[in-house]
């Protein structure tokens, strides 16, 4: 599997944000954004989310199963965290889980040491926790490639680590990461791609 | 279907569990049959006269009124940008919601409607007319609102958009509604009134989740 | 089509034809009020308050006629993503619902001498009401949003909305109206289309669809110069 861009261009509020990029993200491969403000981290990952539109050039997902489209082999992890505070944490769960059609709940929520709050509403949870909440969505269903807008957000030192921990297995399994970052988080990136000064 | 039932049981519990639901709606109605008498005098004749048209307008009210924050939760946290990366599609993905808010809003509203008729002096044979055509009524007036929803799902400051959106696509329901639950002496146009009625439901039924979807689509960039 | 895609072609190949344009609008209008106040006869019933209708008739058909071609700009915005599309769809509002008031102040005035009273709840009165309401509707979709692209993607879908609400507002306020029998007999069956009465009607709707389409495109190419006035804003302050 691969991820190829060719020519990208983004365009948002009518302003040329970049173009002329051009990448390849083979199997097993993490490609770091890096760039300032404003340089386009968060537009390109949402191109590859399949949110925003391309303005020039194409992006292809070679050997993808089923010739499914780009938006469903993605999971997306932006700055917002998708969490609904009437809901219990069970019940924020259960929902993702048959919108992406997976069933690891229980792993899931294992794996970021939110089982204890399982059955509480999910108001009472920190900013922490409700990162942690947000990026269980990644273990809800397999997908091939992972897009986290500023993975490092909100984590502390150990669910840092855990993150970086299961990044590495998806990419043992052959998946794909492309994350937008200002700082180092753990992860070393196979390519960087700085954006901005053209 | 599975995630169509899915986000009808998540935003039925979310209604049930935040305020603005029902439970507001009905205290609109309320408010509003309070202020008719107040309006246009308490003389009961006047009152049964208009006491129909008056509850399907307040009927229309509560609904618009109800579903301006339709989609504007879902676009503040993230869920919206989410909803494009699921295997269902957008557009029942809205038809969900406002299948929603029909069950929660537009129906029991529809239902209760003619029985506050009483504050109005409505004539009793015409509590049975009003609620058989406000039910169908309610199910287009929730589909055309939650078009106006889906417009102002990223506006703050929404206000008043979202009533000049929707009321002139109201319009028919409103005239078609009216007739089909007036059971005048010729029955034979109300009911044909009532199938009207029917018809312009079913295409707000097919219109909602294509517009709501386009409209939900340009908030993604 | 392709061709005017490239708004700077298109500015190129609207000033040519602007001048035309505008004079033969000019030429349009001339005609057509001569024939209407002067060259055409006084109706038998009404005499001359008949010729409010050569300014209301048309007035009316352009009402119409521009939120069909706003709905065709934003299917095509929607479909094509056509880059001018937006562009005419946006500009064409503010003018359909000129004419729309024209038509129902024009229709106000006419009524009071033919029936009586400045205005009724008949069909054709409240569906023009009621597309006063979408095209005021439509232009506060274009100014509640700050980013113009983002009001572009909702105002499409607005417009296409609208546009399949008509024909269902026009048969339903007409059944409406057949129920409820106004107090008055309006004679709506209007004039008689006579060709003495009828030349001088469509030349004016001539002179009307030539104004339109001279301070349409007029209308674009500001809309195009705003925008790129904007976008060199945006880059001069850097875009961060």
């Amino acid at each position: 599997m691969r991820l190829i861009a060719d020519n990208l261009a983004c365009e948002r509020n009518g302003r040329e944000v970049f173009q002329g990029l051009s990448f390849s993200i083979p199997a097993g491969d993490y490609l770091e954004l890096r760039g300032a403000n404003g340089s386009g981290k968060s537009s390109l990952l949402r191109i590859l989310a399949g949110l925003l539109p391309v303005a020039g050039g194409s992006l292809t997902l070679e050997g993808s199963d089923a010739g499914l489209p780009l938006n469903q082999c993605c999971h997306y992890s932006g700055h917002q965290d998708a969490v609904k505070s009437a809901l219990t944490v069970r019940e924020n769960m259960d929902f993702w889980a048959t919108m992406y059609g997976g069933a690891a709940v229980e792993v899931a929520l294992a794996e970021f040491s939110l089982e204890g709050l399982a059955d509480h509403p999910a108001q009472i949870l920190s900013a922490g926790q409700r990162r942690r909440l947000a990026l269980t969505r990644l273990l809800l269903t397999p997908r091939p490639i992972w897009l986290l807008d500023e993975p490092a957000t909100a984590l502390d030192v150990t669910h840092q680590e855990k993150l970086v921990a299961l990044a590495v297995s998806h990419l043992a399994r052959g998946g794909m990461v492309v994350a937008a970052t200002h700082g180092d988080w753990g992860l070393k990136p196979a390519r960087q791609l700085l954006l901005g000064e053209a | 279907m599975n995630g169509f039932r899915a986000i009808l049981v998540r935003d039925i519990r979310l209604s049930l569990r935040q305020a603005g639901g029902a439970g507001a709606a009905l205290a609109f109605m309320l408010a509003f049959l309070v202020l008719i008498p107040l309006a246009i005098g308490p003389d009961q004749a006047t009152l049964s006269l208009l006491a129909p048209g008056l509850l399907w307008i307040s009927l229309l009210l509560a609904v618009l009124l109800t579903t301006d924050r339709m989609f504007q939760q879902d676009y503040e946290d993230g869920t919206l940008d989410l909803f494009n990366a699921v295997t269902l599609p957008l557009e029942l993905n809205c038809l969900a919601k406002a299948l929603t808010h029909w069950l929660t809003v537009g129906l029991p509203l529809a239902l209760i409607s003619p029985l506050l008729g009483v504050l109005l002096n409505l004539e009793a044979s015409m509590i049975a007319p009003l609620m058989l055509a406000m039910v169908p009524g309610s199910l287009a007036l929730s589909l055309l609102a939650s078009i106006g929803g889906a417009v102002t799902a990223g506006l703050r400051r929404g206000g008043l958009l979202v009533p000049l959106l929707v009321l002139p696509l109201y319009v028919p329901v409103l005239i078609f509604g009216f007739s089909a639950s007036s059971g005048e002496a010729s029955s034979s146009s109300s009911s044909s009134a009532y199938l009207v009625l029917l018809a312009v439901t079913l295409i707000a039924f097919v219109v909602q989740p294509w517009a709501s979807a386009a409209a939900l689509r340009a908030y993604f960039q | 089509m392709q061709v005017l895609a490239n708004p700077h072609r298109f500015q190129i190949i609207s000033r040519v034809v602007l001048p035309w344009l505008w004079s033969f609008t000019v030429v349009a209008f001339m005609l057509g009020l001569y024939l209407a106040l002067g060259a055409s006869p006084p109706d038998y019933q009404q005499g001359e308050t008949v010729r409010i209708m050569y300014v209301h008739v048309p007035a009316a058909w352009m009402a119409l006629f521009i939120y069909v071609v706003m709905a065709l700009a934003s299917a095509i915005a929607l479909i094509f993503r056509h880059p001018l599309a937006d562009a005419a769809a946006k500009t064409a509002a503010p003018l359909g619902a000129v004419f729309c008031f024209l038509a129902l102040a024009t229709g106000s005035i006419w009524g009071k001498p033919m029936w009586g009273t400045w205005w009724a709840w008949d069909a054709r009165l409240t569906s023009m009401f009621v597309l006063m309401l979408l095209y005021l509707g439509y232009m506060a979709v274009w100014r509640a949003f700050d980013d113009p692209h983002r009001a572009a993607g909702l105002a499409r879908v607005v417009a296409l909305v609208g546009v399949i609400n008509i024909p269902i507002v026009k048969f339903s306020v007409a059944w409406w109206n057949t129920l409820h029998q106004p107090a008055s007999i309006i004679k709506m069956a209007g004039p008689a289309v006579d060709p003495s009465m009828l030349w001088p009607l469509l030349v004016m709707a001539l002179a009307y669809t030539l104004l339109f389409l001279a301070l349409h495109l007029t209308a674009i190419m500001t809309e195009i110069a705003a925008r790129k006035t904007r976008a060199r804003v945006l880059k001069s302050v850097g875009g961060t």
